[in-house]
């Protein structure tokens, strides 16, 4: 059983979305568990397949039997497991969260939602999982065309916002199949390690010069790589919120990993930072993206806006740490994949909730809130605090090794950015906490205070502080067990000629 | 000598942390007290009970979790971590016993919420104290910054919001900005980041880095209020007394302190810096701060604003010490942890009986006083000697070793440099006693019936008082400790 795992991984959640879909006219009321189930079914068998992993090193799986490079081959070895298992885990939870949003916004939509939903956790983790370029296209564009249909659900500007989505996601995607193309005439193989082994002689080739710079900046589009990013912020905000908690968290790290898995994998460190030694332009652009996103994040007046363009200074961290191209860059570059996915996740359920008690996240309606909504604001300091990194969250490590990894290349462009965008995220978050807790002004001072009424609680249902709060003691656990992540995990899938 | 390994300081640590789910959930306010009671109480105890083993010269260390390659969440209680984790968790049964005078004496709101970050910045207080590395400490330091927040902002107006933006700031956007850097920097160039006797930095560093390096740390650990970092201290009196009292007198600011001396002593170590002549450096830096805060205080009004500037010079007493790298500095400095916490305390617990029974902030309307309140006043003057350095104050141990420390250093200019600020000490604080008691009848603003605060607030400044001056006449066990931190 368990040597079917990768295949597993994603045709139960693909059949399921089937069930889900005719549920959807059937008995609507299904739809929440089948894809509870599905989802669950992936997550068991993702943290399996880390599991074998750990144990026993790499796995491969030729889909129906077919061997390599005709057939398509799923590769898992230490650096996708992680990956799979934090898509896994971060789709399921947000799930959970999912219900109590849907009854109330569109519950005549729940079938189609929990559908497209299922099948862009489906495209991701094949994505992840696969080992052939060609069918990793297939199946980005399964999340990416999904992810569309998810954004334009939302209200008011949300279609337009997944039009926009839609040129530039089309672009991208079409640069990376493009890359491939290229990849294929020159070698005439789709197999990423197959690829590989036929590269090395051509390494001085235009063909494949032209190939890796247009698939990166297809990747990039994809990731909304600064200054490659306008269209995420919308995309991300109007997107109804158990979206924006999806999308936001899993899309941008997914394209990181695809990033990292075609320079490390298909072209190799050797020919990405020795033949062509474009890291340190990289590396710059990373810092111009880390600082650009923080102080567009200044000027928003609406925390989930804001989030927005801290997903887009958080994707300069990872691709700035991987273009380092040394060992301690190269971890955290992977460690933040999984703790970005987690804060994200934790900082779009949390505003989630306050959209759902509140109508929207704008300022005017923070005044008050530590009041009204305790647990919700909790999660959310945590959740900030993480962002700024402040230990033991699993922000703090990341950080920790990309600060390592900026100091051992002598990169202190990189150091300084990081540093700057930890000390805006201290004003971008407290900004908020202050809004929160001092205002409306004057009033809660004195002895009177708590007499008069103002102190109703009014929290988001269980439902969505349950997830949300699992999410929040997650950052901590999964900062104090980063030894473990570091070491078991990550610290084999640095390349060997790393350092 | 073998360590002993024992899970007790994480229990210490975890012990007023626990008690915040019981603290949220009591519905009844004496309930609640007499949990902050038991929490602080059992905390004291479990403290108190490695004191033999530390005393003995052994360390008790408890680890937690590998988080870096050569790395652990870890905790080690020596002679130093010792000294300040008993002049913390002794003052906070005190400075609970005040809180409840002073919060329902003047009726205050949230009382539940500032009970719980009491509890939460005890925990980190004591966490840092008994940290086994740098990065363990400065976990430690940086949940004490963000539980001591909404303490320092309690009041919730505009003038909170103001002061608690400085504070954030000066403390984490130099702990972020500076020791976050410092700390990945020291990491770099040596593979560890675990205090050792000798210090675990390269011998073999350029002398320049270093010094950078060190001077990074110094300014970085901005709750030591080493001028010209030192603004967000006064700001932060806004802040309701008994937190004045305990966290910006004892906890937060000596948690700076502290950092520090683990920088000077196990992350430099003794020889290093004596070899790199920076002890000197860092020695002067803090004699500038002792000089300009006591001329700053001689010019307040604002009674908590005086103490403020007061304990920043003090502070740098304590840095100044231990940059003199000889026996007596050490000790001398080490042990005016311990010294100054009681007699700063005690004046924080005066300044806030009398805004309790006269609601008056400011000296100049503290004019015969004395006559009102003088079991107040008579504990203020013992806290001023204590400060001051003048028997029989405990203040006088610590002053004395410094100045022997300064001998043996060779230091002359520092020597004076510790007299003249003993004068400007006695300068600002002598007058407020002398016209408290002394004053003619016209000039009194004050009846002459005794009005004292309850005795929730009067009980533990009387303690306190009392204390100073039973630590001079038996310092045990804080000489004790220090003398063993020393080496």
């Amino acid at each position: 059983m368990s040597e079917h795992y990768p295949a597993l991984l994603v045709i139960l959640p693909l059949l399921a979305s089937f069930f889900i879909s005719a549920a959807g006219w059937l008995r609507p009321a299904c739809c929440f568990p089948l894809a509870v189930a599905a989802l669950g079914a992936s997550l068991l068998v993702s943290l399996g397949l880390l599991s074998i992993v750990i144990g026993g090193g790499p796995v491969s799986y030729r889909l129906g039997g077919w061997a390599p490079p005709w057939g398509i081959c799923y590769q898992v070895d230490h650096l996708n497991a992680l990956v799979l298992a934090v898509v896994s885990v971060v789709g399921f939870i947000n799930l959970t969260a999912a219900r109590t949003h849907v009854k109330k916004d569109f519950p005549e939509r729940a079938g189609p939602f929990y559908t497209l939903y299922v099948l862009f956790v489906t495209g991701l983790l094949g994505m992840v999982v696969t080992g052939d370029a060609f069918n990793l296209y297939v199946l980005l564009e399964i999340a990416a065309i999904t992810g569309y249909a998810l954004i334009a659900m939302g209200k008011g500007r949300a279609p337009l916002s997944s039009l926009n989505y839609i040129f530039m996601g089309t672009i991208g995607a079409c640069f990376y199949l493009l890359g491939v193309g290229y990849l294929y005439i020159v070698t005439g193989s789709l197999n990423m390690e197959d690829i590989a082994r036929l590269l090395p002689p051509l390494h001085g080739s235009k063909v494949v010069t032209v190939a890796f710079v247009i698939m990166m900046v297809g990747i990039w589009l994809k990731m909304g790589f600064f200054p490659l990013h306008a269209w995420l912020p919308n995309a991300y905000t109007y997107a109804p919120s158990p979206v924006s908690s999806l999308v936001a968290p899993l899309m941008t790290k997914v394209m990181v990993y695809v990033m990292i898995r075609m320079v490390v994998t298909v072209f190799t460190v050797d020919y990405a930072f020795g033949v062509l030694g474009l890291n340190e332009a990289v590396v710059w652009l990373a810092v111009i993206a880390i600082v650009a996103g923080s102080v567009l994040a200044l000027a928003e007046k609406d925390v989930k806006r804001m989030l927005t363009f801290i997903v887009v200074a958080e994707v300069g961290y990872m691709v700035g740490g991987f273009w380092l191209g040394n060992r301690p860059g190269f971890t955290g570059a992977v460690l933040h994949i999984v703790n970005d996915a987690l804060m994200t996740l934790c900082l779009f359920l949390a505003v989630g909730n306050i959209v759902y008690a509140k109508g929207n996240s704008r300022w005017e309606s923070l005044p008050g809130l530590f009041r009204t909504m305790p647990w919700t604001m909790g999660a959310l300091v945590v959740g900030a605090l993480s962002i700024i990194g402040v230990p033991p969250t699993c922000g703090f490590f990341s950080k920790w090794y990309l600060l390592l990894g900026a100091i051992q290349g002598g990169h202190y462009g990189f150091l300084a950015a990081l540093l700057f965008s930890s000390l805006v995220s201290v004003v971008l978050f407290f900004r908020i906490f202050e809004m929160g807790y001092f205002e409306p002004l004057g009033a809660p001072h004195g002895p009177t205070h708590g007499q008069d009424g103002t102190t109703t609680v009014r929290e988001a249902p269980l439902g969505m502080l349950a997830p949300l709060w699992i999410t929040a003691l997650g950052l901590i656990l999964v900062g104090l067990y980063t030894g473990q992540i570091v070491g078991r995990v990550i610290r084999h899938a640095v390349p060997a000629m790393m350092f | 000598m073998e360590p002993l390994y024992s899970i007790r300081p994480l229990i210490a640590v975890l012990v007023s942390l626990g008690v915040v789910p019981i603290l949220i959930s009591s519905r009844n306010a004496n309930v609640r007290e007499a949990w902050t009671f038991v929490a602080a109480g059992l905390k004291f105890l479990i403290v108190l009970s490695m004191l033999p083993t530390v005393l003995e010269g052994r360390t008790v260390v408890c680890t937690l979790a590998e988080v870096l390659p050569g790395v652990a969440f870890r905790l080690r209680v020596d002679a130093l971590g010792m000294l300040f984790a008993l002049v913390a968790s002794s003052l906070w049964i005190i400075t609970s016993a005040y809180s409840i005078g002073y919060m329902r004496g003047l009726k205050e709101h949230s009382q539940t919420r500032y009970f719980c970050f009491f509890a939460v910045a005890l925990s980190a207080t004591i966490g840092a104290a008994f940290s086994a590395n740098l990065f363990t400490l400065y976990l430690f330091y940086e949940m004490l910054s963000f539980a001591t927040y909404p303490l320092v902002t309690h009041h919730q107006d505009a003038e909170a919001r103001r002061s608690g933006r400085k504070y954030l700031l000066y403390i984490v956007g130099a702990s972020i900005g500076l020791v976050l850097p410092a700390m990945v920097l020291s990491y770099h160039l040596s593979g560890t980041l675990e205090f050792s006797g000798q210090g675990f930095l390269p011998r073999s560093g350029s002398p320049f880095l270093l010094g950078i390096l060190l001077f990074i740390f110094l300014f970085g650990f901005t709750k030591a209020a080493i001028m010209p970092l030192h603004a967000w201290l006064p700001a932060a009196m806004v802040a309701p007394t008994p937190v004045s009292a305990l966290l910006h007198a004892v906890a937060v600011v000596k948690v700076g302190v502290f950092c520090i001396l683990r920088v000077l002593t196990e992350v430099f170590g003794l020889d290093l810096l004596a070899s790199l002549h920076l002890g000197t450096a860092v020695a002067y830096v803090a004699a500038f701060t002792i000089i300009v805060a006591s001329l700053i205080a001689l010019t307040q009004n604002e009674l908590k604003r005086l103490l403020a500037f007061s304990t920043i010079g003090q502070l740098s007493y304590i840095v100044l010490g231990v940059a003199l790298l000889s026996p007596k500095g050490l000790t001398g400095g080490m042990v005016h942890i311990a010294m100054h916490a009681f007699g700063k305390i005690t004046l924080f617990f005066c300044a806030g009986a009398i805004f309790v029974a006269t609601g008056k902030k400011h000296i100049s309307g503290m004019v015969g006083i004395g006559k009102q309140m003088p079991v107040t006043m008579a504990a203020f003057f013992v806290g001023a000697l204590s400060v001051i350095g003048l028997p029989p104050a405990g203040g006088f141990l610590s002053k004395w070793y410094l100045v022997l420390g300064t001998l043996q250093a060779h230091q002359w200019p520092l020597l004076v440099i510790l007299l003249v600020s003993s004068l400007l000490n006695a300068a600002y604080f002598f007058p407020i006693v002398y016209r408290a008691f002394f004053c003619q009848e016209a000039q009194s603003l004050f009846q002459n019936t005794t009005r004292e605060a309850p005795l929730w607030c009067l009980v533990p400044l009387v303690i306190t008082a009392v204390c100073s001056i039973v630590l001079f006449f038996s310092p045990f066990p804080f000489l004790r400790l220090a003398e063993l931190a020393a080496p």
